[in-house]
């Protein structure tokens, strides 16, 4: 036996509750008001209303949250030595697709086509395009979504390489991407895209482009918002006018510089 | 003569409990309980590894196939309300009802139960309040993670920003659910009588006079 439950006082228990449950005397199912602890305090339904609080709170803050977190807490992650705080949900990618899957494609079966309004249209497979002269770039990547990877490596090729090799008619104003999604599609004026942090990138951080980041090639326009860097990217357009892309039909801006455009005032990349 | 021989108060006793048939064990879950318990975990089991793998790089890289680990996910997620609203039902779901009613409820000991000094002078009811907060904290993130796993899914529905700050909610529950899971487990692994009653159903006496005595006293009063 256990003593100390017939030595100890007996503990206080909460009795007030206890009175009158049924107060016109209606005869209920006794078992669950008869266990002792059906008079305690509900302290699981304040648990899981303040948790369901919470998460709306999230859903409704979270875009707040998260741009102050990325900002403030975002760089001191990327200096963790141990790893173990890249586990946290700040300073990572989240992969987006806008069709049901996972657009994926083998290298060797890849191919990139100049066209539209230039002198030669070309093709490129897989192995020409990275036998092209390369550029790195070392940029922070920023989402619209308000979320931001530090010091993402990209390698890749010029596009304005690519738009010199096609010999740009005098009418082309503008560029348009296509996806080999079926879906996306994006846009950059032709000064835009003659910068040289706009590159068409196979490399990341070192590796291949993976399928989620776009592989085996995508666009990669730095200073902009990560939408305007279209992934999967199949054909490149010359057009005479800009053609919106597939977020700007949808109410982005034409001009996604990061800190400058769709109402956001983050830090340039 | 020889002496009588002398029987004294131990003796005695143990003539009694050799009569006396060992104490029956008591049902603490029944099968719906058990089986609601056990969908659950599988439901949670798959919901977490894929989550991971949706979430950590390498985990991604070493798993592939992200379209089926996404398709899985998100049905794993969908399913979940069902086997406790299912379990919930009619006749069958009566004890589980109840302890969803213990479960809730917290008694001065409960909260006197977490200060460590005053642990051994409380007096506990069915559920321990360690495991009451985890059935609180399990229920009100399942809610949570459904609502906004549903955003993060039918994202073109919302505001750009409720995307943001689903996947915000969503992100850090997830890493709460984590905690919460891997110590439900490992607590569970310290007490094999718990533990083997949510397999077999019943628990010794013994466990539930030390560790549950108000549900023991309301059994055998």
């Amino acid at each position: 036996m256990h003593p100390q439950f017939v030595v100890d006082p007996p503990p206080e228990r909460p009795s007030n509750r206890a009175s009158a449950p049924y107060p016109g005397g209606v005869a209920e199912d006794p078992v669950p008001n008869a266990t002792p602890e059906a008079s305690g305090t509900p302290v699981g339904r304040r648990v899981f209303l303040g948790l369901v609080g919470l998460g709306a709170a999230g859903v409704l803050l979270g875009a707040r949250v998260q741009d102050w977190l990325e900002r403030e807490i975002g760089p001191l992650i990327s200096k963790d030595g141990t790893g173990l705080a890249s586990l946290l949900p700040i300073g990572r990618f989240r992969i987006y697709t806008v069709t049901g899957s996972l657009p994926s494609r083998r290298r060797a079966d890849y191919s990139l086509k100049v066209g539209g309004l230039v002198d030669q249209p070309f093709t490129l497979s897989y192995p020409e395009l990275v036998a092209m002269p390369a550029t790195k770039l070392t940029r922070d990547f920023q989402c619209v979504t308000g979320w931001r990877v530090p010091d993402v490596e990209w390698q890749g090729v010029r596009l304005a390489e690519l738009l010199d090799r096609a010999g740009v008619q005098a009418d082309a104003t503008a560029l348009r991407f296509h996806s080999f999604d079926g879906e996306y599609t994006e846009s950059l004026t032709l000064e835009q895209a003659r910068r040289k942090d706009v590159i068409v990138a196979y490399q990341f951080d070192g590796s291949p482009l993976s399928d989620e980041h776009g592989g085996p090639a995508r666009l990669y326009v730095a200073p902009m918002y990560g939408y305007k860097s279209c992934k999967w990217l199949d054909r490149i357009e010359l057009t005479k006018n800009v053609e919106e892309g597939y977020w700007e039909v949808r109410g982005y801006d034409v001009d996604g510089w990061v800190g400058r455009s769709n109402g956001r005032d983050d830090v340039a990349t | 003569m020889p002496p009588e021989p002398r029987v004294t108060i131990a003796d005695e006793r143990a003539a009694r409990d050799a009569r006396e048939q060992p104490e029956a064990p008591l049902l603490r879950f029944d099968r719906v309980e058990r089986t609601v318990h056990w969908v659950n975990a599988t439901l949670f089991g798959v919901l977490m590894l894929t989550g991971a793998a949706l979430y950590a790089g390498p985990i991604s890289a070493l798993v592939g196939n992200r379209e089926t680990v996404r398709t899985l996910h998100v049905y794993s997620g969908l399913a979940l309300p069902i086997p406790l609203l299912v379990g919930l039902l009619g006749a069958r779901g009566k004890r589980l009802r109840t302890d969803l009613g213990r479960l809730n409820r917290w008694s001065r000991d409960d909260a006197r139960w977490f200060r460590r000094g005053q642990r051994a002078h409380t007096r506990l009811g069915k559920f321990n309040p360690g495991q009451k907060l985890n059935a609180a904290f399990i229920a009100g993130a399942a809610i949570v993670m459904l609502a906004t796993g549903s955003i993060m899914k039918w994202f073109d529905h919302f505001p750009l920003d409720w995307r943001t700050g689903a996947t915000f909610a969503h992100d850090w529950f997830a890493l709460g659910i984590w905690v919460a899971v891997v110590g439900h487990i490992l607590f569970a692994l310290r007490d094999g009588d718990a533990l083997d009653s949510m397999l077999g159903g019943t628990v010794p006496a013994a466990w539930a006079r030390k560790k549950a005595p108000l549900w023991y006293e309301e059994l055998k009063p």
